[in-house]
């Protein structure tokens, strides 16, 4: 395929194509709908079938149910759209429903800035939904990446029956590049049942990988889904045992999964600090990392790809590697709790926010980097 | 006897629809609050108990003349 | 052991269901598998059952095909999915009046609206039932609830009206009592290719029919009876006879319109996707 200028919303839409996609359901909001308006034009060109709902509740819905159906399903919206979505994530995450679902921030809380970027919804993501449940978060940097993390959230989703968050931004989502796809992409199939009916199937009992492989609906297992803690069966169960089972192998199938953590990093070799910042904002991040070194620091960048499940092991080696580490996000401070989490005190961890409808200036993150820079040589 | 009944007592919940819709009062509850057949012989057959029942606990089958005797 | 044909539509493990003594939810219940029974087009394998949340929406559990219990008034987005997924599957949806007139509302009327071929299956028990007798949309004026403890002054929802005016091609009302009628009504809703609406009249002896000093289940029922009228003659009826308790049930409204599906496919076709 020859390269063509695209932007991250359009490459979201042809990478979920290429990841198998046929079913979306949305509704229009701001900045994430030109994924609707791509995918309202490609899907029927597959075969595939796009709806646009009464709601931001029922989009979630609508997706869910075609999933059952054993379609490959996404949805996409901003804060807004993606705080009503919340509780059929839960459903999806208690169901155990593979679904991809887009939130392009903006800047909120409410209605917000609609069409400014943030990163305001990183611990939304993680723990928008109610329950203990779990999740897996990316976040791409460019419209190429747009493409490629797209295809591997739909294959998340469906490894690992889960609902996946694909966390971008409006910088991203809105970013124009000239990008080549590939002319294929490596697809996970549907997972489908080992077992027959008469074998005495149950939807509910995991593999090896702690994942069940649930039947589609109309191949004849005759399966019950429900948003009620559930046995092997698929059927709701008071007991107690089940519950903290349910409970704890839903969390267990992804937190084990370390193949899924994918982080950037560059400079690291010879790096007394770092960077550490994901989607819209790394952008900005590389360009102050490039900048200090040519200034003589050895400063390091580090991006988080797979937001979700943190890259606590990641971060808390390169700790204690670093002097110090910034954390670039475009909002009040999120990410940075997760860090300094990881980092369990190895290095001190500085904070570079930013909540003004704008995006960083290479030298605002620079100054935080030499701010560190300053403090911790100063200290030491 | 004009019908024949079969009981699954393990779903009755004793709500005494199927006793209050019997045209002839061939059915009631008893001690325990379960349907029990009281007067089998004024039974017309007429269904009506199963046609309500919401627990599927009690069937009537109509009897042929022939087999009845 | 079955002792009727329709008992194997049930997952009879799985019974007896967790309703009510008196509650007229299994009626229903037994109606829809005699009216799939009639259709040779519905089979276990090829009918999916959705429901919400609520008493009614537990029916799912007991029926004995894919069945989805999806979250408090989503299932019309989630059956919707489904069926636009899989044209050839068969779609119901057994709803509550709080579930598919309050909080699923929009759902309701955007299905209409679509005319997604779904058979919608409302169980009117003019509560909400499993949270212990609040007050919903389809609670007539005048009726206690427990958040409604001096009688209702919210003005009731007709279901059947709403479905109707929203786009619904099929539209009827029947009750627990009248269960022939019903199992027709629903029979008659499963073979419209479009959306289908009953709305059926249950008692709920608990958490309505206790408050309101109806009495036993089978007095409420006995209500039922006394006060359904049929289309037909309720048509004929002067105004000043529509009073008190009286109620219309039978077909309101049956009308031939293009279902989703086949809508869409002609976006695939226009689209050059060929056959989905």
């Amino acid at each position: 395929m020859s390269a063509r200028l695209m932007q991250g919303n359009e490459a979201i839409a042809e990478g979920a194509l290429a990841a198998g996609v046929r079913f979306f359901g949305g509704y229009p909001i701001t900045p994430s709908t030109e994924i609707a308006e791509s995918l309202a034009k490609l899907l029927p060109k597959v075969g595939g079938t796009f709806i646009q709902m009464e709601d931001e509740i029922a989009s979630m819905g609508v997706v869910l149910g075609a999933s059952l159906a054993g379609k490959k399903v996404l949805t996409a919206s901003s804060g807004p759209g993606i705080s009503l979505k919340q509780e059929l994530i839960g459903y999806a995450s208690a169901a155990e429903i593979p679904a991809v679902i887009v939130n392009v921030q903006r800047v909120g809380p409410s209605t917000g800035q609609p069409t400014a970027p943030s990163q305001g919804d990183v611990m939304q993501a993680r723990w928008g939904t109610h329950g203990d449940h779990s999740i897996i978060v990316l976040s791409p940097w460019s419209v190429r990446e747009a493409f490629d993390v797209t295809v591997k959230a739909v294959n998340y989703a469906e490894r690992f029956r889960t609902p996946v968050i694909l966390l971008t931004d409006e910088i991203v989502g809105h970013l124009r590049e000239n990008v080549e796809l590939p002319a294929e992409v490596e697809v996970y199939p549907r997972r489908t049942p080992k077992t027959s009916r008469a074998e005495g199937y149950e939807p509910y009992t995991p593999d090896d990988d702690l994942v069940p492989n649930v039947a589609n609906f109309g191949e004849g297992y005759h399966i019950h889904v429900t948003g009620l803690i559930h046995d092997e069966t698929g059927f709701p169960s008071g007991s107690p045992k089940v519950t903290r089972e349910a409970i704890k192998r839903m969390n267990d199938k992804i937190a084990r999964a370390e193949d899924i953590i994918e982080v950037h990093q560059e400079f690291m070799d010879d790096a007394e600090f770092a960077i550490v910042s994901f989607g819209g904002t790394a952008r900005t991040a590389y360009e102050a990392v490039l900048n200090v070194r040519k200034r003589g620091f050895k400063v390091g960048f580090v991006r988080l790809v797979t937001i979700f499940p943190f890259a606590d092991k990641v971060i808390r080696k390169l700790a204690g590697k670093v002097k110090g580490l910034v954390v670039a996000e475009l909002n009040f401070g999120q990410l940075v709790n997760e860090v300094e989490r990881a980092v369990a005190g190895q290095c001190p961890v500085k904070l570079c926010a930013k909540y003004d409808m704008t995006i960083f200036e290479p030298e605002e993150i620079e100054q935080s980097i030499d701010e560190l820079i300053a403090e911790v040589n100063g200290n030491g | 006897m004009k019908s024949e009944f079969t009981l699954k007592l393990e779903r009755c919940k004793g709500c005494g629809i199927c006793v209050a819709f019997c045209p002839k009062q061939v059915l009631a509850l008893d001690t325990l609050g379960k349907v029990y057949v009281a007067h089998h012989e004024q039974c017309i057959a007429c269904g009506q108990c199963e046609l309500r029942c919401p627990d599927y606990a009690i069937f009537m089958d109509k009897v042929k003349k022939e087999a009845a005797k | 052991m079955v002792e009727r044909s329709y008992e194997k539509f049930f997952r009879r493990n799985r019974l007896p269901h967790l309703w009510c003594p008196g509650c007229g939810n299994g009626i229903v219940m037994k109606a829809i598998v005699q009216a799939i029974e009639k259709n040779p087009n519905y089979t276990q394998d090829n009918t999916v059952i959705v429901s919400g949340i609520g008493c009614s929406s537990r029916a799912s559990g007991y029926m004995d095909f894919d069945t989805l219990h999806t979250a408090h008034g989503r299932a019309i987005p989630f059956a919707t999915g489904v069926k636009l997924a899989r044209p050839e599957l068969n779609v119901i949806v057994i709803t509550g009046d709080g579930d598919c007139t309050a909080i699923g509302g929009n759902h309701f009327i955007h299905g209409c609206r679509r005319n997604v071929d779904l058979t919608v299956i409302l169980f009117n028990n003019n509560i909400y039932g499993m949270t212990g007798g609040q007050a919903s949309p389809m609670t007539p004026l005048g009726k206690k609830a427990t958040t409604a403890p001096y009688g209702s002054v919210d003005r009731p929802f007709d279901a059947c009206k709403l479905a109707e005016a929203a786009g619904a091609t099929y539209v009827a009302r029947s009750t627990a009592f009248h269960v022939q009628h019903l199992v027709k009504t629903i029979e008659d809703g499963l073979k419209n290719r479009g959306f289908s609406f009953i709305e059926a009249l249950v008692q709920c002896p608990t958490a309505y029919g206790r408050r309101n000093k109806m009495g036993e289940p089978a007095k409420m029922m006995a209500w039922m009876r006394d006060n359904a009228v049929m289309k037909t003659a309720w048509d004929k009826l002067s105004d000043d006879k529509k009073t008190g308790d009286k109620f219309p049930i039978g077909l309101f409204y049956q009308a031939a319109a293009t279902d989703y599906d086949t809508a869409y496919q002609q976006v695939i076709n226009a689209a050059g996707g060929g056959i989905k």
